[in-house]
This record gives structure tokens, sequence and C-alpha cells, in this order.
């Protein structure tokens, strides 16, 4: 049991910058993250082993090796490899490690978990070859590797075009690009995208690459299935109006071995969820979102969610916001003075206000759209995991599911190992139409374990014969 | 080794090798799993538990659970798992 006067989970932009910055005032800091070094997603350190070359390296490599760099000249302790499963009391957090099965306690902890990515489902979704937008943004940054021989990149935001200039780059094929938005909307995003002249040149960066490819880039269109039995052959792709509902219009085939395909990021919010801290649902931030202060303080004593886990806006953003809950925990310590917090709070606040005129542009972009979720057919399967199909999730709302996790227990869908983090979003949309919003339609009770964990890992390294047994009493 | 790796501004780690099913694939130190199977073209690695349906790694972050394999005897995530030499993987069908 290692006591801390505050927990960090997740190390990405806004966990580093909490446990940087409570640090830095004098609180004892453990930051934990599954991953072997820090940095989060978007900062993604490549693996031992595998070094990218330095013309490569692009200002998010450069912002990633900042941040570690930071982390390792700090004083806090950094838990790498650490696998949360489960978060109780005021706080005591369990992690499965490479030293086996660990527990820290803190009377604070900062939830900076990340977010996960939306995907609307549609026939064949399933079939291996089809990945998610950020899954390709890993294999191509942090594996070195394009996903596929012959891609199709389909989705929504700003990924999209990333993803394709870097398979483009990496020597790979891209048949199209698929965007849910139209070239207005790109337009209309512009002026505030203005903002952040280093990612918009970024951004045009990848579009040019594209043009020079002559890879054809279809707006307004979605994918409406991937053929191919026991990996993806063809995505067949259509038309569809501005809230992604299909139109008439003639539908197209490309030949494909893999389809890259994300609809926007949804709050990864389970750790304020387990510990039962009060959510409202904001469609402009992703999704559920932990009701919080200024500061990131949520209605539960001593929790802060912090970045894209609360509220989906980004790297800068997430970093900013991460600060601002390291100083409100050092200053809810008692070890940082009312005069310093309020300097150095207003300063991000400052800076934050900035980056979100950015953020709120990209999320647009990125919005869900419950019209595609209407549009699902009947077979389709909703819930990877139980193969439930759509018709099965409607059957049980028929017969009288009103809340998301009465619809978990009619159906089974949500209960499987992603524990409802691929279908939540879909399965309430659904619900939503049924008993008037999304608000009445809940979102799954958060319970341990955060991971799945294999028992072995919990037990550790153990004999039998080792094992106590006290002699039977006679017969 | 196959055209999915990017040949340019990447250093690979040392070649290893594991066994998929009985049969030796190989990888480079410092892939995951799921990438070092992907790259090998093993894209299916499990079936579904209700329907048989066949699935291959989705988000590559740890969230999705689709890439589930037994390596040496123990269900893991293949996206979290690092290759290394002599790995045992089975790919057993419905998890």
């Amino acid at each position: 049991m290692t006591p801390a006067d505050l927990i960090v989970i997740g190390a990405g932009p806004a966990g580093a910058a909490a446990a940087l910055a409570a640090s830095a005032a004098g609180l004892s800091v453990v930051l934990l993250d599954e991953s072997a070094s820090p940095g989060g997603q978007v900062y993604r350190a490549p693996p031992a082993g595998l070094s990218v070359a330095p013309e490569k390296r692009g200002a998010d490599e450069r912002a990633g090796d900042a941040l570690r760099e930071a982390v390792a000249a700090s004083a806090v302790t950094w838990k790498g490899g650490a696998r949360v499963w489960s978060i109780s009391g005021a706080f005591r957090v369990d992690a499965v490690t490479a030293s086996g099965s660990e527990s820290f306690t803190a009377p604070r902890l900062v939830a900076a978990t990340g977010a996960h990515e939306r995907l609307v489902p549609f026939p064949g979704w399933t079939t291996p070859g089809v990945i998610g937008l950020a899954a390709a943004t890993i294999l191509l940054k942090s594996q070195g590797m394009v996903p596929g021989r012959r891609t199709v990149v389909a989705g929504c935001g700003p990924l999209l075009a990333a993803v394709a200039a870097k398979i483009v780059a990496g020597g790979g094929e891209v048949a199209a690009v698929v965007d849910l938005a139209g070239p207005g909307d790109w337009l209309k995003a512009l002026p505030a995208m203005a903002s952040r002249p280093d990612l918009l040149r970024q951004g045009l960066g990848w579009a040019l690459k594209l043009g020079a490819a002559r890879v054809p880039v279809l707006f307004r269109h979605t994918v409406t299935a991937v053929s191919g039995d026991e990996a993806c052959e063809a995505v067949t792709v259509a038309p569809v109006d501005a809230e992604g509902r299909p139109t008439d219009g003639k539908s197209r085939v490309f030949a494909a071995d893999a389809l890259a395909i994300g609809h926007g990021l949804v709050p990864g919010s389970e750790i304020p969820k387990l510990l039962r801290a009060e959510h409202r649902f904001a469609p402009e931030a992703g999704g559920w979102t932990p009701v919080r202060d200024a500061f990131g303080r949520c209605s539960v004593a001593g929790l802060y969610a912090v970045g894209d886990g609360a509220a989906v806006a980004g790297a800068e953003p997430a970093r900013l916001s991460g600060r601002l809950a390291g100083l409100a925990a050092a200053q809810d310590a008692g070890r940082l003075s009312d005069d310093v917090f309020a300097r150095e709070a207003g300063e991000v606040r400052v800076a934050l206000g900035k980056a979100l005129v950015f953020a709120g542009a990209i999320n647009r972009l990125m919005r869900a759209r419950p019209a595609m979720v209407e549009a699902i057919a009947p077979e389709t399967v909703i819930c990877r995991c139980e193969d439930v199909r759509r018709g099965e999730i409607e059957a049980a709302i028929a017969a009288g599911a009103r809340e998301i996790n009465q619809l978990k227990h009619f159906t089974r869908c949500g209960m499987g190992p992603c524990q409802g983090r691929m279908c939540g979003e879909t399965a309430a949309t659904l619900l939503a139409r049924h008993v008037g919003s999304r608000e009445a339609a809940g979102y799954w009770t958060g319970r341990p374990p955060l991971r799945p964990v294999p028992l072995a890992d919990l037990l550790g390294q153990f004999d039998y014969a080792d094992i106590p047994v006290p002699t039977p009493a006679p017969l | 080794m196959t055209a999915l790796r990017i040949a340019d501004g990447f250093r690979r780690g040392a070649a290893v090798t594991f066994q998929v099913d009985g049969t030796a694939v190989g990888g480079h130190r410092g892939e995951s799993l799921a990438a070092a199977l992907l790259a090998a073209g093993v894209t299916r690695l499990r079936h579904s538990p209700r329907e048989f349906s066949p699935r291959g790694a989705y988000c590559f972050m740890g969230v999705c659970q689709e890439c589930v394999v037994q390596v040496d005897g123990v269900l893991r995530q293949s996206c979290q798992v690092p290759v290394e030499d002599g790995l045992v993987v089975e790919l057993k069908g419905p998890l």
C-alpha cells in the first residue's frame, strides 16, 4: 500500500500536466498509466526497439519527448504498465503492474483517462481488417505500419486527412477518403481553425499530400457495408445528407483489405462514473461528462476529471485543464496560497479559453449524428462482444426496457469484455428515440473491474504447498 | 519484412520469431503482438462466442478486447503484448 497526496490516472497531456503542477507545489504524486511511457495516445512513445528517424519527427513527437523529460525530471512517482482495475473509498487504487498487484492510496485523485472512438455500426463492421481511425494512427506512428495494402479511410474530423496522408507517406495506398462532412462544413470551421495556424498548416499539408497522390475524396459520404467472410475485401460507400442519413444517391464499391473508420470521440469517464460523480449529457463535449467546476473538481470531494476523458477537446486544452486540476489539488491540500493559485490558474484559464475556440470547430465536425444511428438496419450487430443486433435491442425496448442498464439486462448488450465502451453510444442513442432524450436513457453504471484482469495476475506466484490448511475436524 | 511495415524513417528492433498455432512467425522487437500478426497477414484472431463470427484487432489501444488471444497459455490482449522470441500464441476460436 503506497500512500501519496495525489494519484493521477492517465499520463497523456492532461494527466501529466496535473501531476507536474501538483508535484511542483510540493504534493507527493503517483502517476499511473497502462502504457510503458508517459504520453497518452496523442504523444505515444515509440516502443523500446523501434526508433523514428529525426527527419520524420514532427511537433507531436517533440511535444511527447518534452512531456516525458518533464515527468522524468520531476519528483512524480511514475508507474508505467499499470492496469488500474479498481478504485474504492476515498481513494484506494488497485492496479496490476509488472511487479504484480499493487495498491495506492491518496485523499485526492485525478482521472485523466482520455477518450475512445465512437463508431456507428454498419453491416460488416466486425470483419477483421476494419479498425478505428485512432487505431490507424497508433499503427502508423508507434508501430511504423500501414493498416493494409489498400485502405479506405472513413468517418469525420481531422484524423481522416492525418491518417490518409500518413498512409500515403508510408508507401501505402489509400483507395478513398470518405468524409461525412462536406466542403461547406470544413469552410465553416476555417475561421476558428485559423486560431491555431500551426495546426491549420499541418492540416493543409495533409490535404496537399492527398491531392498530389490523387486520392479520391468523397464528401458527404459514409460506409454502408464491408464485404469479405474472414477479412475485409471491399468497402461500399454511399452519399448522405448533412445529418449522416443515407440519401438515394449512387453507391460505390472500393476493393480494399483495410478500412480505418471513426465517427468522433467519446469521453472515457469510467472513473468518475465508478465513483458515482454527477454527470450531465453534453453533445458538444462528446457525450456524458462529469459535472465539474472551472478547475476540474467533480461532485465527489477530492476527485478531479480532466482532458478528453472528461470533455473531448484535444491535446492542448487537455494539457491546460490538467494543469488547472493539479493547481486546484495543491490548493485544496493547503499547499498553494490563494494568491499564487489565483495568479497561476488565471493565466491557464485565459490560455484554455483561446484553445477551446479551435476545439469547438473540430468538435462540430466530429459531432455525433443520431440520424446515422436511426438508419442502422435491424440485422446489424450493435454490441460486438455479445453479438446483439439492433432488432433485439428494439424488441427489448418494446418489451419495456426504459433505461440503458435495463436494456443491458434484457439483451446482454454492453455486458461483454469491452464493458460497453464500443456499443454504449449507439445503444443509448437507439433507446433515446423511445424514451425522449439521452438524459432519460442514462449511461452504464460504472463497476469494477475498470479493465478485465487475469485472476492469475491478482493472485501472483504461489505454491499450493505453501497455503496453510488447518487439520480437518475428526468425523 | 512485409508490405505493411513502413520502410522509410523507422529503425526496427532485432528480428524475433514466435509461434502461432504451431507455425513460426517473424516480427521485430518493439512491435506489439497485434501489429506483428497484422504484418504477417494474420488478421482473424478469434471468433465471437455467440455467433462464431471472425474478429481481428480493432482499437489497438487496449479498449475493445477484440484482439484477445492465448499467449503462453494465458488470455492476453495482443495489442498490449510486446512480441518476444519464443512466444507461443494460440488462436483458439470462440473467446
